[in-house]
């Protein structure tokens, strides 16, 4: 009886079905794309390989000890003296490594794609806090950006912007930007109504309740997405050395498959550095906001 | 031309609202409504406010209150029925000039203060300031002012999260003040205070209108605050269920709803002289000492004591209105009104 109705059922219901389309639909967008919009992707192309190219440049003008020391002063400016001495020695480790050319230009791979990303999250972010009907459109759009696994949007990104950095970069801040965006609707939605209210009952326009009251109520919670778009930008460095993203994601890809444990661990030992560095310093920033620094003086 | 008028003034929140209001009109309690899932906040409101009054709504959570008080600045619109704030219809208002009305004519005291955390005393009570345009050194001049009008001066530069409860309701207080509107629309700006400081504050307000003669609608669950400041007192459950001042409402409530709450109030403070008298008859007072007609009763105790005739109540014009013992006080402290309440029904239906 069961294998009579598991026939009926492959045979009249299952057999009818086309095959699957939804794969060969992406595929004949993304080539259809590629033709139709070539000089909006070249445009996006040279605009990133530009911003990359030159803040790569700007790190690595100045000796890696002056710069060492750089970073040190800036950790140093965004939380205190101890953290200060901590990334400079750390910072120090990673001049040691024979990766230091990598770990730059790693770094100005991440600085590049965050801040691309947190610049097209905050406005986002603020038209889901305001909009429910944007929120709920989204949410989903952004769970897919987050979960669908990197490999499968490099291979339409390389075919449309051919291997190399930029690739690597709009992955990257595929990957990255959806945490900017829910922390700062999250951010704005947590502002106490009785002061928005306040606002409205004195006669502030929106723009205005926006600007001097919600965001910069709102503003540690957007740093906290900040720290969070550069962290997971930073995890994304390895995937963007397989298709010639060069850092030290380029290193490590090259190193596994050698089988090179050394090079491997230097390349790794200097992305935790590193991770450390972004990771604190936002951090420090993020508690000097106007607002956090008020909350620190009820306790 | 009243401060603030509001005629057959209704709020329903939910689907449905405006058959609610439709049955609301012809009778129907309003927790008999055929729409489920709408809560009538505010039925049938008929008042209007002179300039320079304290108007106290008072009613407890769920009275619709917080809502009135939110129609009156336009944060919230009627869902039928009108509001005039000094004769200009707030429904004929587009939004713009909405905004521009409570910039210039409404300012707004909160529950919970409402303050920016991040900026100082001075900043915060400069933000009315601010949106009205006012370039930074006038603002804050100004916000110096209103600082020191309200005992703050010596905590401008700090913030919020260093002042206590009371403190930072004069930093609301002076926010509002600060804007120099005529309107003064307080939601239960004084019910997350502790009862002494709540009290210091009741005196600090009622000083402050006797310089400044705002018009100032007052929000309370609390009936000794509303009795202690409100020039007039509109109890509320919904619709009105009386309106009249502290003594109206105590010696003569309007039915047993009012008269419940007023059980609970300390009768000594809001009760004056006149409220406690009785009539002369046919003695001659000359010789009995003389109180004012708006002497409270916790300060005859002492007189009335000390002296072995009565007290003489006498008018502005020295004129004998009627006297006072300790047997007429004592009696009209024991009046219970919730007891008494069906005999008075009783009483008015008899042709007087």
């Amino acid at each position: 009886m069961i294998e009579y109705l598991r026939n009926w059922f492959w045979t009249y219901i299952w057999k009818p079905l086309p095959d699957m389309p939804f794969g060969d639909w992406m595929e004949s967008f993304i080539r259809w794309a590629r033709d139709a919009w070539a000089t909006g992707f070249d445009a996006v192309d040279s605009g990133l390989e530009f911003l990359y190219v030159h803040l790569a440049d700007g790190l690595l003008w100045l000796p890696s000890g002056v710069m060492v020391l750089l970073f040190a002063a800036v950790a140093w400016a965004a939380k205190g003296w101890k953290l200060g001495v901590g990334i400079g020695l750390g910072m120090f480790v990673v001049a040691w490594t024979p990766y230091w050319e990598q770990t730059m230009q790693t770094l100005s791979m991440v600085l590049v794609s965050a801040a691309i990303a947190i610049l097209l999250a905050i406005p986002l972010g603020i038209a889901a806090a305001e909009s429910k009907a944007f929120s709920a459109v989204a949410r989903p759009v952004l769970d897919f950006m987050q979960t669908l696994p990197a490999f499968v949007y490099l291979i339409p990104v390389v075919m449309l912007f051919s291997v190399g950095v930029v690739p690597g970069i709009i992955a990257t801040i595929i990957f990255a930007m959806p945490p900017g965006v829910r922390l700062t609707e999250l951010g704005l939605r947590q502002v106490d109504r009785e002061v928005v209210e306040a606002g409205q009952a004195f006669g502030a326009s929106p723009a205005r309740i926006l600007a001097r009251i919600k965001l910069p109520l709102a503003l540690p919670t957007i740093m906290a997405g900040l720290n969070q778009v550069i962290m997971l930008a930073l995890s994304m460095v390895v995937i963007a050395g397989l298709v010639g993203g060069g850092g030290l994601g380029s290193v490590i890809s090259g190193s596994l498959g050698r089988l090179d444990i050394a090079a491997g661990f230097n390349a790794g030992l200097a992305v935790v550095l590193l991770a450390i560095l972004l990771d604190r310093v936002t951090q420090g920033l993020s508690d000097r906001t106007p607002v956090a620094r008020a909350a620190k003086l009820a306790r | 031309m009243s401060a603030i008028a509001v005629d057959s003034l209704y709020k329903v929140f939910g689907k449905g609202a405006r058959s609610a209001v439709a049955q609301l009109k012809s009778g129907t309690p309003r927790d008999q409504l055929s729409a489920k899932n709408v809560t009538a906040a505010v039925i049938d409101h008929n008042w209007s406010i002179e300039a320079g009054e304290i108007f106290v709504v008072m009613g407890l959570s769920g009275s619709g209150k917080s809502t009135l008080i939110r129609m009156l600045n336009g944060l919230i619109k009627p869902t039928s029925g009108t509001i005039r704030i000094g004769g200009v219809e707030l429904g004929s208002l587009s939004k713009r000039e909405l905004r521009r009305l409570r910039r210039e004519k409404i300012s707004m005291v909160f529950q919970h203060f409402a303050l920016l955390p991040h900026r100082t005393v001075v900043e915060n009570v400069a933000f009315g300031l601010e949106i009205k345009g006012l370039s930074k050194t006038e603002r804050l001049e100004r916000a110096r002012e209103a600082v020191e009008l309200v005992g703050l001066a010596g905590h401008e530069d700090k913030l919020p999260a260093q002042l206590s409860g009371g403190m930072k309701q004069r930093v609301g207080l002076a926010r509002a003040l600060a804007a120099d509107t005529e309107i003064l629309l307080m939601d239960e700006a004084f019910s997350a205070l502790d009862p002494l400081i709540r009290q210091e504050m009741q005196d600090q307000l009622l000083d402050l209108q006797s310089k400044l003669g705002k018009t100032i609608v007052f929000i309370t669950h609390d009936l000794n605050e509303a009795m202690r400041i409100g020039d007039r007192i509109a109890i509320c459950d919904g619709e009105v269920k009386q309106l009249g001042t502290a003594e109206d409402i105590l010696m003569r409530p309007a039915d047993e709803y009012v008269a419940e709450f007023t059980a609970d109030v300390d009768r000594t403070r809001v009760l004056t002289a006149e409220a406690v008298m009785e009539p002369c008859g046919t003695r001659d007072t000359s010789a009995f000492p003389k109180v004012e007609s708006d002497v409270p009763v916790n300060e005859l105790y002492e007189p009335v004591l000390s002296s072995k005739a009565p007290l003489l109540v006498v008018d502005d014009n020295a004129d004998p209105l009627g006297v006072v013992t300790p047997r007429s006080i004592i009696k009209s402290l024991s009046y219970d009104p919730a007891a008494e309440h069906g005999t008075a029904i009783e009483e008015e239906r008899q042709p007087a």
